[in-house]
């Protein structure tokens, strides 16, 4: 697949928002463990605010970056703590490179490139930290490897399934960033809730992008 | 007033009280909160942010923004990401939420513009210290409680009321604290303003006179007599006001 529409962008969203809320409480005892436990409920209900703004447009919108900032202005009202304004600050750096109505291999890579440099930015973590740049870094590292083929799935593919290993690679780390690092040692052993749901995002762009390949 | 002041908060409660205290500082400053999640609940919400910049700069040339804990900070980053533009007229300054929403409302107070005002709230740290700002006294058994030292031991302290000259041109004053508290926030406040109108340096026991926080960390309590001086032209009449003003007790002897 050389490409994927704003289509795919709505239907990853969606798939986000689903997969989300199926994951709300695997996200939520993980936040529990490390943090404020609120991460699972923060995630579904932001996702869920997007979800009826995609509802409610009146004009079906034009560009994947349309889709992306729609998603980015919605979770930094709706989402509370810090995952609000990373995330929001992700989809809107995300939505600036897919300024079109469709994606192809290159602009996927920039795609994860550039929702990874705001999140750095923004929370100013970095690789090591027990956070969810622990999971967005390898996707990048990945998706630019798989830029090559020119396929727009294997790009998304390779950027889940490496951020995927990033999420499961934080368990034994011991935090040193964000409200789990003050746990100190007490943080190695569980995952951290923002890679992890940094993983569920990048597999859920992989299943809308499979479903309209099937 | 050009540089307006607002207050990110998790808490309203939190936003609020420093906006009061603000407001008899400096009364007027605009002063915006955006306080709260959009439920009301603990938290922050981009939307409040927004709008609180929207007001402040409808009545401003500027606005300073104060943020409280981590996640305010990354709200108020997310608003000014979005909207560029509004980081010609808005500085988020790293700074103590109380201190510094003081220090930069009463800098605000006396017509100081942006840079001026962001430069007190960011210098308000050094208000705080790495020091406690109270030692703690041990009190020596039968001795009873122990008497706060009042003055500077082994100092010569001259009269209240008679001028003296250090040096050639220092004009200096002692006088004695009548309002019950001490030069707290709002005498603290009111001295600052009007050594800042009268624009004439003056130190309070050393300390900068224009400087609320300086003036609150003397800890000065009644009965206390302070050591009020100035320096070059006009600095008979400057001490003249503020020792008026500390003999006056603030309306609060």
């Amino acid at each position: 697949m050389t490409e994927l529409d704003v289509g795919w962008a709505e239907r990853w969203i969606r798939q986000a928002a689903s997969d989300l809320k199926a994951g709300r409480d695997e996200l939520t005892e993980l936040d529990r463990r490390i943090g404020d436990g609120d991460h699972g409920n923060n995630m579904d209900r932001g996702f869920t605010a997007v979800v009826a703004k995609l509802d409610g447009q009146a004009e079906p919108l034009e560009t994947v970056g349309q889709v992306l900032k729609l998603v980015a202005t919605t979770l930094m009202s709706t989402v509370g703590g810090a995952s609000g304004p990373l995330y929001g600050t992700a989809f809107l750096r995300a939505s600036k490179v897919v300024d079109q109505a469709t994606a192809d291999a290159g602009h996927l890579v920039s795609l994860v490139e550039a929702a990874t440099e705001g999140i750095v930015a923004r929370g100013r973590a970095h690789v090591g930290e027990k956070t969810m740049v622990d999971a967005w870094q390898p996707a990048v590292e990945a998706a630019e490897s798989a830029a090559e083929s020119g396929d727009a799935l294997a790009v998304l593919r390779a950027a889940a399934e490496a951020a995927e290993a990033g999420a499961v690679a934080t368990v034994p780390l011991v935090a040193t960033k964000g409200r789990a690092s003050y746990l100190g040692e007490r943080s190695a052993g569980t995952e951290d809730p923002g890679a992890r749901s940094t993983a569920m995002l990048l597999a859920a762009a992989v299943t809308a992008a499979e479903g309209a390949a099937a | 007033m050009s540089v307006a002041l607002v207050l990110v908060s998790h808490s309203t409660r939190l936003a609020d009280g420093v906006a009061e205290l603000t407001a008899e500082m400096a009364p007027d400053v605009v002063v915006r909160c955006a306080a709260g999640d959009v439920d009301g609940g603990l938290g922050t919400s981009l939307e409040r942010v927004q709008e609180a910049l929207d007001a402040a700069l409808a009545g401003a040339a500027s606005a300073v923004v104060l943020a409280d804990l981590g996640s305010a900070v990354l709200t108020v980053e997310s608003a000014l990401e979005i909207d560029p533009d509004l980081t010609r007229r808005v500085r988020l300054v790293s700074a103590p939420f109380v201190e510094g929403a003081v220090a930069a409302a009463v800098t605000a107070q006396q017509g100081a513009q942006l840079e001026g005002v962001v430069a007190a709230a960011e210098d308000a740290a050094r208000s705080i210290g790495p020091e406690p700002v109270y030692e703690l006294v041990e009190s020596s058994g039968a001795e009873g409680p122990p008497v706060a030292a009042t003055g500077t031991q082994g100092e010569v302290v001259p009269e209240p009321g008679a001028p003296s000259s250090g040096a050639a041109d220092e004009v200096s004053t002692v006088v004695e604290i009548r309002n019950p508290l001490g030069l707290h926030a709002r005498p603290a406040a009111v001295v600052a303003r009007s050594v800042a109108d009268f624009g004439v340096p003056v130190t309070v026991e050393g300390a900068d006179a224009t400087s609320v926080l300086a003036l609150m960390s003397l800890g000065t309590t009644a009965g206390q007599r302070v050591t009020v001086t100035a320096r070059g032209e006009g600095a008979d009449t400057a001490v003249a006001l503020v020792t008026g003003l500390i003999e006056g007790g603030f309306g609060e002897a």
